[in-house]
């Protein structure tokens, strides 16, 4: 059966997951929904909806996997089932 | 468990590799400045670079059933980022994917997105519980979950399906590569590159492909950006990702200024300009208009991402980390070497066209004689191959902006010559191809004989094979179907393009809702993931049938056409799956408790191979 401890474990994990994808949403979808819209403003000199698809939700994909996994790495030394003990790579 | 010498090794290893390759380089460089022909210059680098990987894929032979499946759970973090980078970036993201935005601009960088955001859902969704699982491949995990040998064959039928049409253009490209290199036939070139396809492979499986992925990716990144920069530095900009913006602002002024014509089919059939062959009539870096526009953008770079997140030959790298934890931190790592590669493409379509527009500099051709054009040492050699082409469809005897026709992959190949960069970078640059595409080949060949040894033959025929006689089998079917790929993308029978999105299709229709509900839904049960797989593959291949310009060609619903049949296979899935689950009994205790042991780190992996 399911501890208590594993539940709550499991549902902490599933906000994180809930909210990167979110975001994760907004960067690979919702922007490029509104891309004619965003076009005219410059970003860095290159137009904002042409910048998002060459590199800014780009960069924002690997920042986010790199965020939620210390997140999810929190998680889960919160409630004792890390393994990063295991392997210190 | 104490980490081995040979991991401990392994910073050491690859730096000395990395050095020794610049090295190469330099010594090529030399010999150029000493005569030596460009032919033979492209002959040393992909000569050199196979047999570097075939050494590395010999010395990794193995006689262990965990090394030949997952390398021995032992990658460290980092490396399994490269190794799964060069497994990802395939010969069509190196050789094509510049060129497709250089002349489809927005709406194909979709592709970029596509093929970054899916390592979200990957590290999100499932790498970490796969690992946990501990399975040796994709239908392993099913066969496991949901039990049963159907719903086990079912994913290799999928899994077969999507990794055969990858493969064969990957060997295509191997085989283009290889021949233009060594001047050899092109059917003779698609076995040159099985050939050393299997050398990295056959030996040693997941484990020598583990190794030589990792020697491929930095030989590909190093082939991607040394000609970008190089580029970028004689324009004047030290950093070209960030300081583009003014080149890219120029070009729209050209755009306006020459003007972007779309040929008709008339004017190029009279014209007589070869098949395959494009003009730059999308503008750069502006975004179509309207809703459907947008939707078309967004489904296809949809269809890319869930893609990515069920393809077998990815999601197989994870089960070779040493923990959980490290399965979830190497998606990151691949993902920012994948980006390494991604981010620059839409710069290198950008320098690459400035060249050829901005009157200003001195390799621009529009606006010039074409007697003039004609003559210059690149154009002769590319159009006498057929992969340029002039039309002067105004008869002024000036090249005009859409009097311009070359095919997509000449941007990548002849960007060096195009930007007067010795020939050393073109040699390069045909290495990185060469890196790339078999890479990726070697992971899909890896995925699909392991999935019909282990599981098929190992999991339904012969439970109690001997480890001997199931590597032996392993080994066979990796060379069988080896073969077979090479015979059927000798044939040339689509275009690579189209062939890389099927891939992606194709696994989204049938195992993304398999795969992730099976860790989500506790409630999924096994007659609820056969209806998805069967259901989402059926729906998505009549689909593909019905929209196919080669097959029914009929007019697609909703602007989803073939290269986007998986919103169809995928949503029809997702449904059939749901459905039965409901009306089902829920699976027993034990798989309840499997999922439930699934979804923590820690803990002993769920499943134990024999």
């Amino acid at each position: 059966m399911t501890s208590p401890k594993q539940k709550a474990h499991w549902e902490a994990t599933r906000s994180l997951m809930i909210i990167v994808m979110a975001i994760w949403f907004f960067f690979a979808i919702f922007v490029f929904c509104i891309g004619e819209q965003i076009n005219h403003i410059k970003f860095l000199g290159y137009p904002l909806a042409y910048y998002m698809t060459a590199q800014g939700s780009l960069i924002a994909f690997v920042v986010l996997i790199f965020w939620s996994n210390s997140r999810q790495e929190k998680i889960d030394r919160k409630f004792g089932f890390s393994d990063a003990d295991r392997e210190d790579d | 468990m104490a980490k081995s010498k040979f991991v401990q090794d392994l910073p050491r290893i690859y730096t000395i590799y990395t050095g020794g390759f610049i090295a190469f380089i330099a010594v090529m460089a030399f010999a150029e400045t000493q005569g030596l022909s460009g032919k033979n210059i492209g002959l040393c680098f992909v000569g050199f670079t196979i047999l570097i990987y075939a050494i590395i894929g010999w010395l990794a032979r193995t006689a262990e059933v965990d090394a030949y499946y997952v390398a021995g759970r032992q990658v460290p973090t980092v490396f399994n980022g490269m190794a799964t980078a060069a497994d990802w970036m395939s010969g069509a993201s190196f050789v094509a994917m510049a060129g497709g935005i250089y002349f489809n601009g927005y709406t194909y960088m979709a592709f970029v997105v596509g093929w970054t955001g899916g390592y979200v859902l990957v590290s999100s969704l499932l790498a970490p519980y796969l690992r946990k699982f501990g399975c040796y491949t994709v239908p392993d995990f099913i066969g496991t979950r949901y039990g049963g040998n159907f719903a086990r064959f079912c994913a290799v039928l999928i899994l077969l399906l999507a990794s055969f049409t990858y493969v064969t253009a990957q060997i295509n490209a191997t085989g283009t590569i290889a021949s233009r290199a060594l001047g050899i036939p092109f059917d003779v070139g698609v076995w040159v590159g099985l050939v050393s396809i299997l050398l990295c492979a056959m030996l040693g499986g997941m484990k020598s492909v583990t190794w030589s992925q990792v020697a491929q990716y930095i030989v590909l990144i190093i082939a991607y950006l040394i000609p970008i920069f190089w580029m970028s530095w004689k324009l004047g900009h030290i950093f070209p990702h960030v300081s583009l913006g003014g080149e890219v602002e120029r070009i729209v002024a050209l755009e306006a200024q020459y003007g972007l014509v779309k040929n008709s089919a008339e004017a190029l059939k009279e014209a007589k300009v070869p098949a395959g062959l494009s003009s730059m009539s999308i503008p750069h870096s502006g975004v179509p208009a309207g809703a459907m526009a947008a939707w078309k953008y967004v489904s296809l770079a949809i269809c890319m991402m869930v893609g990515t997140a069920s393809l077998p030959h990815i999601l197989m790298r994870y089960f070779t980390t040493p923990s959980v934890t490290s399965a979830r931190r190497s998606v990151a790592w691949s993902l920012f070497f994948i980006f390494l590669l991604y981010f620059s493409a839409p710069m290198l379509a950008t320098l690459s066209k400035i060249q050829l527009l901005d009157p200003n500099l001195p390799t621009a051709i529009i606006g010039k004689k074409i007697v003039d054009v004609q003559a210059i040492e690149w154009v002769k050699n590319w159009t006498a191959v057929g992969q340029v082409y002039i039309a002067d469809l105004n008869k002024d005897g000036i090249l005009q902006l859409n009097e311009w026709f070359m095919r997509d992959d000449v941007v990548v190949l002849a960007t060096p010559e195009v930007a007067g960069l010795p020939y050393v970078i073109s040699g390069l640059v045909a290495a990185g191809g060469l890196a790339a595409a078999m890479s990726t080949a070697d992971g899909l060949l890896l995925a699909i004989a392991n999935a019909v040894s282990h599981d098929i033959y190992y999991k339904m025929i012969d439970p109690r094979a001997s480890v001997l006689k199931r590597l032996t089998v392993a080994r066979v079917l990796l060379i069988v179907i080896g073969a077979a790929a090479a015979y059927v993308s000798a044939m040339r029978l689509t275009g690579i393009l189209g062939a890389v999105a099927w891939a992606f299709d194709f696994a989204m229709s049938g195992l993304f809702f398999p795969l992730v509900l099976g860790v989500w839904w506790k409630r999924a049960t096994r007659s609820g993931a056969v209806a998805g797989m069967l259901g989402g593959l059926i729906s998505g291949t009549w689909y593909l049938y019905y929209v196919g310009p080669t097959f029914m060609n009929q007019t697609p619903w909703l602007g989803i056409d073939n290269l986007r049949f998986g919103i169809i296979g995928a949503s029809v899935s997702l449904i059939c799956m749901v459905v039965v689950s409901l009306l089902t009994k829920p699976e027993s205790e034990a798989i309840q408790q499997m999922v439930d042991d699934a979804r923590i780190p820690s803990g002993k992996i769920v499943m134990t191979q024999r």
